[in-house]
């Protein structure tokens, strides 16, 4: 159902070719994928919501200049100017944090990730609380599967960061840790 | 309030380590929270970053992913030697860095975290900035011989032949060299044409302080064609400038030492090639008397060449070039000028400034003087200088990332007078 979803907001893009549009007319489709409150609801698409404004204002230039390559996006943030950026990026960064995951985490699990987060400094640059910070994504309730995707692409070089931080970070990590990483911080308040 | 001495500290540690046990008997059971995470596996680029808040405060400080507006530019802010005068040369150029210059005067600009290659074109002191290339990887490293531009992203050095006569509809870049490593870590490349016609890079260490791969924390040189790669040097961390004797047509280059030995050290180098084949030290020893406290064990400075200059903690020096010009006062005849970023890795921030080091006549450098300065400010960064030009009328220009600008220092008469 959700992909399906996601087909026609996607069918709808291409339609319209919203790469023409003004930026408040562009929005609602922003979050028809990214979640009204900017909580995805939507499987491998990331809630925007409490995104620090430099993080969001850097990755929409990445799509607008097509530094990170992801097709949708490319195409949604096609044409926008610097100041629109700027101010889809104010707009996102006030939308209310997604809350995490409310199941009975694995204590196992949370106490290995816990230690691995440690282990690799995430809890340096995402600070303690996962909130990031500047051009370091927030990742407290970040949707799992989106984290474990993020994660993997850095790996592998698919996912292009702004400068070459996290290409260092997940250098000596393995998948099986990324599993565990993204349970944990979906799991953070 | 007074504090413990060690010993009552660790008897107090004791005391409460032996309630703890006896409050839960099994330590698998209630595992108390680690004091330390688990040490970092054996290479890990992240090896040397200490647990501690003080710490945490510190990350590589992030450029503004756009240019600052023209009317915000800190020129007021800058300063340099009496009788020099500071202004902008052209503006609006995302994360500019490094600097080549057309034999027609056009100024070609690389960047690191966008796409694009930028040229500034003066009409008559109008200046307009163009892109002439966009869709690259970490285009950071430019350079300019016999008409045409040399471009080196992270991976792949490519050109563009007659560039300046094609500023407003340039071909894509044609690569003549690619397969280089990927590893994003001091990845990005800064390139030069030697007096020997060759182009000069480094391959640099993928890590903070790791042992690299064999081929990695090398100087290169290749071909104008893109063939014939040599390495000519070893042991470098990252270079990112580099410059030769006017005279001697000896390679000088910065080098960047390594994160998280201290607040105050090592210090970035200024080094000097004197013959092909030299390891300059990474990551065994930093700058030429300091043993790795990792790496440096079994080994001795002695076995490497030493910088002639230390930059100073952190500083991350980077651009440098030979004042080869006629227009700054002669004292500046065949110095060098180095851009120094800035520091991340130090609480209270060095560098964020372009100085001039004394070279004497022998090629050993002598004091270093500030030449630039304002970048830096109440521990915050206005700009930051990433590479320095010489123009042909003796003008020296200087790249900015933080702004996306180039700046101008120029020298009046009274400058000349007042270094008299």
């Amino acid at each position: 159902m959700r992909s399906l979803a996601v087909g026609a907001i996607l069918a709808g893009l291409a339609a319209h070719t919203v790469g023409a549009q003004p930026l408040d007319t562009r929005l609602p489709t922003c979050l028809a994928c990214h979640g009204e409150n900017g909580t995805s609801q939507l499987p491998d698409i990331p809630s925007l919501g409490a995104q620090p404004a430099f993080y969001v204002t850097v990755q929409l230039l990445m799509f607008r200049d097509k530094l990170r390559v992801t097709e949708p996006m490319n195409e949604m943030a096609k044409g926008l100017t610097d100041a629109d950026l700027q101010k889809a990026a104010d707009i996102i960064s006030k939308l209310p944090p997604p809350q995490p995951v409310a199941d009975n985490p694995d204590p196992a699990r949370m106490d290995k990730a816990r230690a691995l987060s440690r282990q690799h400094r995430c809890n340096f640059c995402h600070q303690a609380n996962y909130a990031g910070q500047e051009n370091v994504p927030r990742l407290a309730g970040q949707r799992e599967d989106y984290l474990l995707k993020a994660l993997r692409g850095y790996k592998d070089n698919s996912r292009r960061g702004y400068d070459a931080q996290m290409s260092e970070v997940v250098y000596d990590l393995k998948d099986e840790d990324f599993v565990e990483l993204a349970y944990f911080l979906a799991r953070q308040k | 309030m007074t504090y413990p001495s060690l010993r009552q500290s660790l008897v107090l540690a004791g005391t409460i380590g032996a309630l703890l046990g006896a409050a839960w008997p099994t330590a698998a059971q209630q595992p108390a929270p680690a004091q330390q995470p688990a040490p970092l596996p054996p290479g890990s680029p992240l090896i040397g970053r200490p647990d501690t808040a003080d710490a945490k405060r510190l990350a590589p400080v992030p450029a503004p992913p756009l240019a600052a507006a023209a009317d915000k530019l800190p020129v007021d802010k800058l300063k340099a030697p009496k009788g020099f005068k500071v202004e902008v040369y052209a503006s609006g150029m995302p994360n500019a860095r490094s600097l080549a210059l057309g034999d027609k005067g056009t100024v070609f600009v690389g960047s690191r975290l966008q796409d694009k290659v930028y040229a500034i074109v003066d009409k008559g002191g109008k200046r307009e900035v163009k892109i002439i290339a966009s869709g690259l990887y970490r285009p950071n490293g430019v350079a300019f011989k016999n008409g045409t531009l040399y471009i080196m992203e992270l991976s792949q050095l490519s050109k563009i032949d007659n560039i300046e006569d094609k500023l407003d509809n340039p071909p894509k870049p044609t690569v003549i060299l690619d397969g280089l490593p990927k590893d994003e870590a001091h990845g990005w490349k800064y390139i030069a044409i030697g007096p020997d016609n060759k182009l000069y890079f480094e391959i640099g260490q993928p890590c903070n302080n790791c042992l690299p791969p064999e081929g990695y924390a090398t100087m290169r040189r290749v071909n104008l064609d893109g063939t014939g790669m040599e390495t000519i040097a070893q042991g470098i961390r990252n270079t990112v400038g580099f410059d030769w004797h006017p005279t001697s047509k000896e390679l000088y280059f910065t080098d960047n030492s390594r994160d998280w030995m201290s607040e105050d050290l090592p210090n970035d180098e200024l080094n000097r090639m004197t013959k092909v084949g030299q390891h300059f030290g990474s990551p065994f020893c930093y700058q030429g008397n300091l043993p790795d406290q990792e790496f440096g064990w079994g080994r001795k400075c002695e076995e490497f060449t030493p910088p002639i200059a230390l930059m100073g903690p952190h500083t991350a020096a980077l651009g440098m070039k030979f004042y080869t010009g006629n227009s700054f006062p002669a004292k500046y005849k065949n110095q060098i000028l180095v851009a120094r970023h800035g520091s991340w890795n130090k609480t209270n921030k060095l560098g964020g400034d372009v100085v001039l080091v004394n070279i004497k006549k022998d090629g050993s450098a002598g004091p270093i003087e500030p030449f630039l300065t304002g970048f830096l400010e109440n521990n915050s960064y206005v700009g930051r200088p990433v590479d320095v030009m010489v123009m042909k009328d003796g003008s020296v220009l200087v790249s900015d990332d933080w702004n996306g600008a180039v700046w101008r220092v120029s020298a009046g008469g009274n400058a000349r007078t007042a270094a008299r």
